[in-house]
């Protein structure tokens, strides 16, 4: 024991012995040393070459056909207990559903159900899927796995972040609230082995987008009852989507296959996809740039504080997409309770101002929550920039340029955009109204605690839309929708969601959501619309064909090719 | 010597004991829940059913009797059966988080590769430490000291945070020597080695030549240059010996450090270890990664310190175990 241990100490000592023989001139002894120390030298070299490949650093695989820079780390693969989009984009690759989204417009179109007939008042769709959907393993997806992966995501045990996305199929909610304990009570049976009976609440316009999904995609029912959480981790996987998984190695990347058994396998255009997950935008532009990854496809890894270099660059893609940047009130708290308030601060806000100089990668102003270009929809103007109406109002409410208005609170979590909005904010409503806005930044968990209880005076909020309809912005301000978080209860408000829900005639239903709207921010101003994100994605045209840019942010991975091999350096 | 080490070793079991304990309940203090998110959840019943599924509606005494696999639950015919599994069985646990994965695979996965990683440089930290450290000594009060002592002091003081970077900046993408980032062949492994050793380099290198420098002053060394031994042998066999001691004992902690990974490190260079999950385990509440997390930094560190006082002890014969 003492011997290696003596020999491990000596080691780095050896190295140093040419360096002093060589300082005090002792020719003789350095040679010898040097001889020692080559021997040593190499033996370091061996060593460590030995440790890097026991550690699986020199891996050989062969190279990727595309590799895309897909977000962080995701939480799951599971389609249907997914919440992150980079989550969402991997189990989407994974996991068919009875429609896809078009890969240019994000519309629903036919996928492991080949066509499908609606009854005349909306509430049963019969899907007819195809002869040739197959599992990865061989095997036939049939209506039975439907059945069970939809009763799959709606059991409250699964606990499925979008099990909101099965509340319009009959019994979906009181399911998902416990009410009924039965599963089979959804509406949703196995007529045959290839037709599917889908029964819904309410005539759902949007429902064939919500077949898209990922939470109501296919899952293989048997891999999942034997291994339960882990199911992702067994090899072979069976995948219902256009690829099988690989490889998952936590924090580095995913790998793809084509899975030979799809349906549409000809239009898949790669054979094997690395999907790359990181957390720093800088290292995400440095792969980029030097070709190590064909496509960034992520907001959060794209750096900000670069895009006034990066802006005109070729491979800088810009788009609309359906989110909304936006201030929450509690209407319950201090002088929040009074709308004349509340509209005299929403009126104080240059919009403009807040777009144009904070963000960087063209988010318009927001005069409403539902962004424009949303289907089926006539949006209301919104309370528009006034800060003379501001003002009476703030008179009106009893506090004449801003005296006797209590100090408040400005609740958003810690990221350099949000505080340089929550600054802007600030100081407008100073220089308009008068009155003093502190700010509290707050880390991510305490921030979401403090939203979920409603524990503030205004709070920076944001939405992003689940499918391509109004309603899946406004139904969020139902008074019982968990996701409200301002305290506001307005029954007429809950009436004209539930009738416009019930409308099946297109232009009377989005009437009906406009007026929604309508009270929702001009007549009781609940809340703030600041500013619509834009989505962003790099990819270089001249190497990459096959992404669109849609109001969904959504981009099949199927369709993504390389054109032109990169120069490598 | 055998029980010594016998001794040394069962001592590490109560401290882990203890180690997992205050970090179950000090991690529990921080707001917020681990099942928030930006969405509410679907339905009331869905969030109890999520907590449910990991025990987190329990009492914190129940959950943390379940994770060190002590428990005795009742099951439906009223009889008590154990529960086992938990901490005593090796198991840390899943992960909150990432919900197909298990503490444990999270460290089997990324734990070889941080200490790759970690064992380079620290061999980079020493094979530039060391020799930067006796080069100084010896040259104490001349410009080859002043000129060491500055680049040590230099490594010492700027951090990986902004070496990194300027690493990056000049040998990849200016002169494309190395990979930008990403953990696949050798060549992945050069920069994030720097960037991660350099500091301690310069800390080993400070060290180095204090302890050299205290040595060098020593009786014994005195006597030995007068009996005529040459000067290299003087420094070499006689001087460092004890001269490396405090740079050995400071060796313990360092590679707990560095095997455990680096956040800015692995940040940066895209690398697969558990550095990163150390602190982002700790930002998303993911309690049980938390507490396994810390209870392999522990073992690491006792482990480790263990081998510096066997270390010290073969190299100054002074110094007796026991």
């Amino acid at each position: 024991m003492r011997r290696l241990l003596t020999f491990t100490i000596r080691l780095p000592l050896n190295l140093h012995l040419v360096l002093v023989g060589w300082l005090r001139l002792d020719w003789v002894v350095t040679l010898k040393r040097i001889l020692t120390y080559l021997r040593w030298a190499t033996s370091v070299v061996v060593a460590s070459g030995v440790i890097v490949s026991i550690f699986g650093c020199a891996r050989t695989s062969p190279p990727a056909d595309l590799v895309v820079i897909n977000g962080m780390e995701p939480e799951t693969l599971d389609p249907t207990t997914s919440s992150g989009q980079p989550d969402g984009r991997v189990a989407t690759a994974l996991f068919d559903g009875l429609t896809r989204y078009d890969p240019k417009t994000a519309e629903a179109a036919p996928c492991i159900a080949e066509r499908w007939e609606i009854s005349q008042d909306g509430l049963v769709y019969l899907f007819h899927l195809r002869d040739n959907a197959r599992w990865s393993t061989g095997e036939y997806i049939t209506a039975e796995d439907f059945v069970y992966s939809w009763r799959r995501a709606i059991d409250p045990k699964t606990a499925a972040a979008y099990a909101g996305q099965l509340f319009y199929v009959k019994n979906g909610e009181p399911i998902s609230e416990g009410k009924i304990k039965d599963l089979s009570q959804l509406g949703v049976q196995a007529v045959s082995p290839r037709l599917l009976r889908v029964e819904l609440e309410s005539p759902t316009p949007f429902f064939l987008d919500l077949c898209a999904f990922r939470t109501l995609a296919v899952v293989p029912r048997k891999t999942i009852e034997t291994y339960g959480d882990r199911w992702l981790m067994v090899r072979p996987l069976p995948t219902s989507g256009c690829y099988t998984l690989e490889e998952w190695t936590m924090n580095d990347k995913v790998r793809l296959r084509k899975n030979p058994y799809h349906w549409d396998v000809a239009n898949i255009q790669n054979e094997i996809v690395d999907l790359i997950h990181l957390e720093s935008a800088t290292t995400a532009i440095n792969l980029f740039e030097k070709h190590q990854a064909d496509v960034i496809w992520d907001k959060t890894l794209i750096p900000m504080e670069l895009m006034d270099v990066l802006k005109d660059r070729p491979y800088v893609h810009t788009f609309n997409y359906l989110a909304t940047y936006f201030v929450r009130f509690n209407v319950t708290r201090g002088p929040f309770k009074d709308p004349r308030v509340r509209k005299a601060l929403v009126m104080a806000v240059n919009k403009e101002r807040i777009a144009g100089h904070i963000m960087k990668v063209g988010e318009k102003p927001a005069k409403t929550l539902v962004p424009p270009g949303t289907a089926h929809y006539d949006a209301p103007d919104g309370l528009g920039h006034d800060p003379n109406a501001a003002r009476r109002l703030m008179a009106e409410a009893g506090y004449p340029g801003g005296k006797g208005f209590p100090r408040f609170q400005y609740h958003s979590n810690t990221a350099k955009q949000h505080e340089q909005v929550a600054v802007e904010l600030q100081q407008m409503w100073k220089k308009e109204l008068g009155i003093e806005m502190e700010m509290r930044n707050v880390e991510w968990k305490v921030y979401l605690a403090d939203q979920q209880a409603v524990n503030f005076d205004l709070s920076r909020s944001a939405w992003v839309g689940d499918y391509n309809d109004a309603n899946t912005f406004l139904d969020m301000f139902m008074s019982n929708n968990a996701n409200n978080r301002t305290r506001w209860k307005n029954p007429r408000y809950d009436g004209l969601i539930r009738e416009a829900n019930q409308t099946l005639d297109i232009p009377k239903r989005a009437g009906l959501l406009k007026q929604a709207e309508q009270l929702l921010l001009e007549e009781d101003a609940v809340i703030l619309p600041l500013f619509y994100y834009a989505g962003i994605t790099f990819y270089r045209p001249e190497e990459i064909s096959g992404i669109w840019d849609n109001l969904l942010d959504e981009h099949a991975l199927y369709t993504v090719k390389k054109t032109r091999t990169p120069p490598t350096h | 010597m055998t029980s010594y080490l016998i001794k040394r070793l069962l001592g590490l079991l109560p401290l882990l004991l203890c180690i997992s304990f205050l970090s179950f309940w000090l991690v529990r203090l921080a707001p917020g829940s681990p099942f928030d998110r930006e969405r509410a959840p679907a339905s009331p019943e869905v969030e109890r059913a999520l907590k449910a599924k990991y025990h987190q509606d329990e009492s914190l005494m129940k959950q943390y009797a379940r994770y060190l696999g002590v428990l005795w639950e009742q099951d439906a015919l009223g009889h008590w059966r154990f529960v086992g599994g938990g901490l005593l069985q090796g198991d840390l646990g899943p992960s909150l988080k990432y919900r197909n994965h298990s503490v444990n695979d999270i460290v089997f996965q990324g734990l070889p590769i941080s200490m790759t990683l970690g064992l380079l440089a620290f061999c980079f930290a020493m094979g530039v430490g060391i020799p930067l450290g006796v080069y100084t000594a010896l040259r104490r009060g001349e410009w080859g000291d002043y000129i060491g002592s500055f680049l040590a002091l230099l490594a010492f003081c700027i951090p990986g945070l902004v070496v990194g970077p300027l690493l990056v900046m000049t040998f990849a993408l200016k002169l494309g020597w190395f990979p930008v980032a990403l953990w696949t062949s050798p060549a992945h492994v050069v920069l994030p080695t720097i960037t991660l050793g350099l500091y301690f380099s310069g800390r080993v290198a400070r060290l180095m030549r204090e302890g050299m420098t205290e040595t060098l002053r020593e009786g014994y060394i005195v006597t030995a240059r007068a009996k005529g031994l040459p000067e290299s042998s003087v420094v070499l066999r006689h001087a460092l010996r004890l001269a490396i001691l405090p740079v050995v004992s400071y060796s313990g902690p360092l590679l707990a450090d560095l095997l455990t990974g680096s956040f800015v490190v692995e940040n940066l260079f895209r690398i697969p270890g558990i550095g990163v999950f150390m602190v982002n385990s700790a930002l998303s509440l993911d309690y049980n990664l938390v507490v396994g997390l810390a209870l392999v930094y522990a073992t690491l560190l006792v482990l480790l310190n263990l081998v510096v006082d066997l270390a010290y002890a073969a190299l100054d014969r002074r110094v007796k175990l026991g």
